[in-house]
């Protein structure tokens, strides 16, 4: 039974419904609280809501005032301007102080689609994994999304979370574990393994089933954590399957891929495969023929499976 | 505290900054020998805090966003007895608390973290917003440099605390006109910077940098609905003659015969 929800309205709910379990929470924006959501907490709690206009440095930094007296912001923005524009301030200002301040940041990767390459954050985790202490959720549906953010107010510290713009169906269940630095298996499999993040976990799956028909038995496992990272999964599921294949919607520099990479180097033998944007920008175009162009796709996923395993 | 006992006890700073600054070899004594009596103003009248209770949820905060002057403030820190004056010897040194930007995380008294110009500023607005929503009565302080003012953050942050009718923040500008790569006119113009904060919508006023009872008046001059700006008029490398006014000791290291004309002129023996 899945249903159909942006995750930045799922974002924007979770926040009002965690906002009437803690009273310490406060939401910031940077005049974007209609497309980030942060409007609906906004709409329930207007002396929590704090917008700043357009200057995300300087709302980065009363995030952290805000943290260290005690209270939990949420900044909101998009991710192209919170970990881009903003990106020495969340250094400097939160990430080095630990300063307890939760990006919730929308808008990620290809998916912004017309607005194009400008809009498009393809380095934002690349730029979060680099600081020491950054938790880091990608969340792949309505569910997780909301699991997301009320793990990241349970963390003392600073956490990203990436949200993507585009309408998509659920693919985990309200039941399903949602532990951070802990990959969910959501198909076990043999003969490769898909390990997959955020909105490319739907194509993984559907990759899978393709190869299935083919007599390939691939595992999928969705990393809703890259920081910190689920190295033993990674291990795990490379000497199992003696292949993987990473599937990001993000530069194939710096992001789940290298993250792999740097796992299995020297640990494994496993072929090895990145799946993401291939260091270029993105443009404008709808969401889906972004995907078909920059390889984000299924089908691609499959390609590049079968030419590792054969 | 009256004002002869705290015009010697900026003497000692002074010279402990000296200290400190030759013995690591680095740092900014320009700087820091420029804004002593702006921070003696706060930590010794007009801020709300205890020395032996650092974290105290009431207390004033301090944020010295110009954080590259930490040696002033940690001087004051160790005489007002936040840590020992020993500590203060061993700046800049791996395994000290004492780092050379301000950091909160190691030093007790150090309210933020700061040194990355600019942010600060932005910080302290959230710290005074911050209060606010708490329904808190305590009051941010931060201490900016002329320099830092060409920070786009600055004006950010300005633009907040004047939106947010932060009355309970006051922005108090090192004024010495100078920075590391000459005057802020050659640098780059910040203008006539009492108007800039007024049309931002601060309280503006202006005093003597180097007197503490000016400033502290000033720091005590009612505001409501609004935040305060204070332009404190000083001169970089106060109370060191072959310091003060040039640009170029800024960040320049001390050799031994400048440590001892700067000792003997701050009327303190050699005491290395």
């Amino acid at each position: 039974m899945s249903e159909s929800k942006s995750l930045r309205v799922a974002y924007g709910e979770a926040l009002a419904e965690l906002g009437a379990q803690n009273d310490k929470i406060v939401v910031m924006d940077a005049d974007l609280s209609h497309a980030t959501m942060t409007s609906i907490f906004a709409a329930k709690y207007p002396d929590r809501f704090y917008n700043f206009g357009l200057a995300e440095v300087n709302m980065m930094g009363a995030a952290a005032g805000f943290a260290h007296s005690g209270l939990i912001p949420f900044a909101s923005t998009f991710a192209i301007f919170g970990t881009g524009r903003a990106y020495e301030q969340i250094r400097n200002s939160i990430s080095y102080v630990n300063a307890n301040v939760k990006l919730g940041l929308s808008h990620s990767g290809l998916s912004v689609g017309e607005d194009g390459g400008s809009h498009q954050s393809i380095e934002d985790i690349a730029l979060m994994r680099v600081l020491p202490g950054m938790t880091i959720f990608v969340p792949c549906d309505p569910i997780e999304t909301k699991k997301a953010v009320f793990a990241a107010a349970e963390i003392n510290g600073p956490v990203y979370i990436r949200v993507a713009r585009p309408v998509v169906e659920t693919i985990t269940r309200d039941e399903t574990p949602f532990i951070p630095g802990k990959a969910n298996i959501m198909k076990d499999g043999s003969d490769i393994c898909i390990m997959a993040t955020g909105l490319m976990l739907t194509e993984a799956l559907r990759a899978a089933d393709i190869l299935t028909t083919e007599g390939i038995h691939a595992a999928v496992v969705n990393f809703h954590t890259i920081k910190p990272f689920d190295t033993e999964c990674v291990l795990k599921m490379a000497e199992q399957c003696g292949a993987v294949v990473t599937v990001e919607e993000h530069s194939i520099i710096g992001g789940l891929g290298s993250a792999v990479a740097e796992v299995l180097a020297g640990h494994s033998g496993a072929k090895f495969v990145r799946v993401g944007i291939q260091d270029k920008f993105g443009r404008s175009g709808k969401p889906a023929d972004l995907f078909a162009a920059y390889g984000l796709t299924a089908e691609n996923i499959v390609t590049q499976s079968k030419s590792l395993i054969k | 505290m009256n004002n002869e006992i705290l015009n010697e006890k900026a003497r000692q700073i002074r010279a402990d900054i000296i200290k400190m600054l030759y013995l690591c070899q680095s740092g900014h004594p320009g700087s820091s020998l420029s804004c002593v009596e702006i921070l003696m103003a706060l930590y010794y009248k007009a801020a709300k805090i205890d020395a032996t209770n650092p974290t105290m949820e009431n207390r004033d905060r301090i944020v010295l966003s110009k954080g590259h002057a930490c040696p002033a403030l940690y001087a004051i820190l160790a005489d007002k007895g936040y840590f020992p004056r020993e500590d203060l010897w061993r700046l800049r040194q791996i395994d000290s608390h004492l780092q050379g930007h301000p950091d909160m995380k190691k030093t007790p008294g150090i309210d933020v973290s700061s040194g990355s110009l600019g942010q600060g500023a932005s910080i302290a607005v959230g710290l005074a917003l911050a209060a606010k929503h708490k329904k808190a009565n305590y009051k941010v302080y931060v201490i900016i440099g002329d320099g830092e003012v060409q920070e786009g953050i600055v004006w950010e942050a300005a633009m907040a605390a004047a939106h947010y009718k932060l009355d309970n923040l006051a922005v108090l500008l090192d004024y010495n006109g100078l920075q590391i790569d000459g005057s802020n006119d050659q640098v780059m113009s910040i203008g006539d910077i009492m108007d800039k904060y007024r049309a931002f919508g601060f309280e503006c006023i202006k005093v003597n940098g180097h007197d503490i009872e000016a400033i502290t008046e000033a720091i005590n001059v009612p505001v409501a609905g609004k935040p305060k700006f204070i332009c404190c008029e000083t001169i970089k490398g106060k109370g060191v003659s072959f310091m003060e006014n040039h640009f170029e000791w800024h960040g320049r290291v001390i050799n031994t015969h400048e440590y001892n004309v700067a000792l003997k002129e701050l009327g303190v023996m050699t005491n290395v």
